[in-house]
């Protein structure tokens, strides 16, 4: 096996006459990882996962799944690696089963044994002798899901694998990630839904107009943020003068009795020691983390109908 | 099995899967089944045609008529029904990503795509030719054939040059098959494609019958459709029917080169 990373992109760049799709994308996704590849509607997420996939030639730079560039080795460079972009898509006139009779056919080797085994994880055994011109949206998903798994991959590319699920499906799109990704499958997913990212998500780019705008682990994402604490105090005012007068403490605001302020670990733990000396007492002091849908606004300067979208869909 | 038989396979299995695969092989038979039953109940004939003038005395003249006929633009029509349509509906309904992010290179779905093709287009002619053979053979029996050259040919030779004259006759039309192959493969465009295809056959048509262009009649794809005329001369006459082979290796080589090499670098995104 090798010792390549799953994926691994050096300065991806996808022009369309002066449009600029995919702009100088460095990516890196260690074995294991759940790497989210969030991002608003036309920032050119499904752009640089077809260059992954070899569907659309880079203007510049190159893509190596497990080390191997699929524009230059072909299909031998897809390798352990399954999934789909846009959302999976099959023949309407042949029914689930025989969709994936073909896509098995066209694996080496060929992977028609696991059929009824994929089939039944993604609950689809029952209609797999219909038409898939016939399935609902959340059923192409999962023929998709089961299609990806027919190649027992060891690397999965998912865009946007809950776009358009009902509730029901989202939750359970999102268990199925999970499992997988409990079973050792490395997993790249495009989303712009902060919330999937943070639940599913070790690891993330954030990409913004084509280029990317932070990478790494999502903890160390989150804790880049000022830290904001909510401090319930019996006798509000005094504890206002003791923040105020605590070296590591800053912007603190006062609203409905609370006192909100920024600070980092080591200043609130100094900050309790402070309360207890001046016997100011407090009945609640909370960290408030900040949010990966602030971050991700942040970064992405709210873009246009991005931020209505992230509003809508993340509330 | 190898690789490129497995995508043949399949390609077939989409065929016949789809509508317009029937419609194509439907005309195909049904036209010669009208042809000989219009015949039957009416006097007259086209005695202005290659053969036209026998066809009352045995069912072997009836496909070589129906062939002439349907060359003008009935078989380049349902030809490119599914040339033109091969690769474009698999972009335009995106699975061809889905079979490109499988384990088979462009090369291998390609060659995949053409054997198919292919394998459509000698369908339609072989079908044509066999159901004309057996309605013209009900309707006026299996006879000895009068060959162009005046000679009467026994119906076992006649039957040899009749299978000899649908295949020559295959060549030009797979020429319009991959024509429509290569702009399945450009335009993405189903519907262009068909049309286009069908337009280069038109094209091909009434090059041949426009005055002043005798000089490159002879090497016009549309001309090619009656090199089964030499197999029925007596003595046989090879000058057009090698003339068909190359002609139609050209009409059939160059597109289908340049829709192999756009297919394997061309950007496999949404329509």
């Amino acid at each position: 096996m090798s010792s390549a990373p799953p994926v691994e992109a050096c300065g991806l760049v996808k022009r369309y006459g002066d449009i600029v799709a995919v702009d100088g994308v460095d990516l890196v996704v260690e074995p294991a990882d759940v790497f989210g590849y969030l991002g608003p509607n036309g920032a050119g997420k499904t752009t640089s996962l077809r260059m992954l996939l070899g569907l659309i030639r880079p203007t510049a730079g190159s893509a190596r799944l497990f080390g191997h560039d699929p524009l230059v080795e072909g299909a031998k460079a897809l390798a352990g690696v399954a999934g789909f972009v846009e959302g999976p898509r099959f023949y309407p006139y042949l029914s689930g089963r025989r969709n994936l009779e073909l896509l098995a056919d066209y694996d080496d080797p060929v992977s028609r044994p696991r059929i009824d085994e994929v089939l039944s994880l993604v609950d689809l055994r029952d209609r797999a002798k219909d038409r898939v011109g016939g399935y609902s949206h959340g059923m192409r998903q999962r023929l998709g899901i089961a299609s990806a798994l027919l190649r027992q991959p060891r690397l999965l590319l998912l865009d946007e694998p809950t776009t358009g699920l009902d509730p029901a499906g989202m939750r359970d799109m999102r268990d199925l990630v999970r499992r997988l990704a409990g079973d050792g499958i490395t997993i790249l997913l495009s989303s712009h839904l902060l919330y999937e990212v943070e639940e599913l998500c070790n690891r993330v780019a954030i990409v913004r107009k084509g280029r990317i705008v932070y990478q790494g682990g999502l903890s160390e994402l989150l804790a880049t943020a000022a830290s904001t604490y909510r401090l319930r105090a019996v006798e509000p005012e005094r504890a206002a003068a003791a923040l105020l007068a605590q070296p590591g403490i800053g912007a603190v605001e006062s609203s409905d009795g609370e006192l909100r302020f920024t600070a980092d670990e080591e200043a609130v733990a100094a900050l309790t020691l402070a309360l207890g000396r001046a016997r100011i007492a407090f009945t609640a002091l909370v960290p408030e983390r900040a949010s990966l849908e602030e971050l991700f606004l942040g970064m992405t300067d709210g873009e246009s109908s991005d931020h209505d979208r992230v509003s809508e869909i993340a509330v | 099995m190898t690789a490129v038989a497995r995508v043949y396979r399949w390609e077939i299995a989409k065929l016949l899967a789809q509508k317009r695969t029937y419609l194509g092989l439907g005309t195909a038979i049904v036209v010669p089944i009208i042809f000989v039953v219009v015949l039957v109940l009416k006097t007259g004939g086209p005695s202005d045609v290659p053969l036209g003038r026998y066809i009352r005395e045995t069912g072997l003249a009836v496909p070589f008529v129906v062939l002439f006929f349907m060359s003008i633009w009935g078989l380049p029509l349902v030809t490119a029904l599914v040339a033109g349509d091969i690769v474009a509906s698999e972009t335009h309904n995106g699975t061809l990503k889905t079979i490109l992010t499988r384990s088979r290179d462009r090369g291998e779905v390609f060659a995949g795509k053409a054997l198919a093709t292919a394998t459509y287009t000698i369908a339609l002619v072989f079908a044509m030719g066999t159901v004309g053979l057996v309605a013209g053979s009900i309707a006026w029996g299996f006879h000895p054939l009068t060959s162009l050259s005046g000679t009467t040919v026994s119906p076992g030779h006649g039957l040899a040059l009749l299978v000899a004259s649908l295949g020559i006759y295959v060549l030009p039309l797979a020429g319009i098959a991959a024509f429509g192959l290569l702009l399945s493969t450009v335009t993405r465009n189903s519907a262009a494609s068909v049309v286009g295809a069908l337009m280069w056959a038109l094209l091909m048509q009434l090059l041949g019958v426009l005055p002043g262009t005798e000089s490159i009649r002879p090497y016009l794809l549309g001309t090619q459709f009656d090199a089964w005329h030499g197999f029925l001369r007596v003595p046989a006459d090879w000058v057009p029917v090698t003339r068909a082979l190359w002609v139609c290796a050209l009409y059939i080589g160059v597109p289908l080169v340049t829709a192999y090499l756009v297919f394997l670098r061309r950007d496999v995104a949404g329509e």
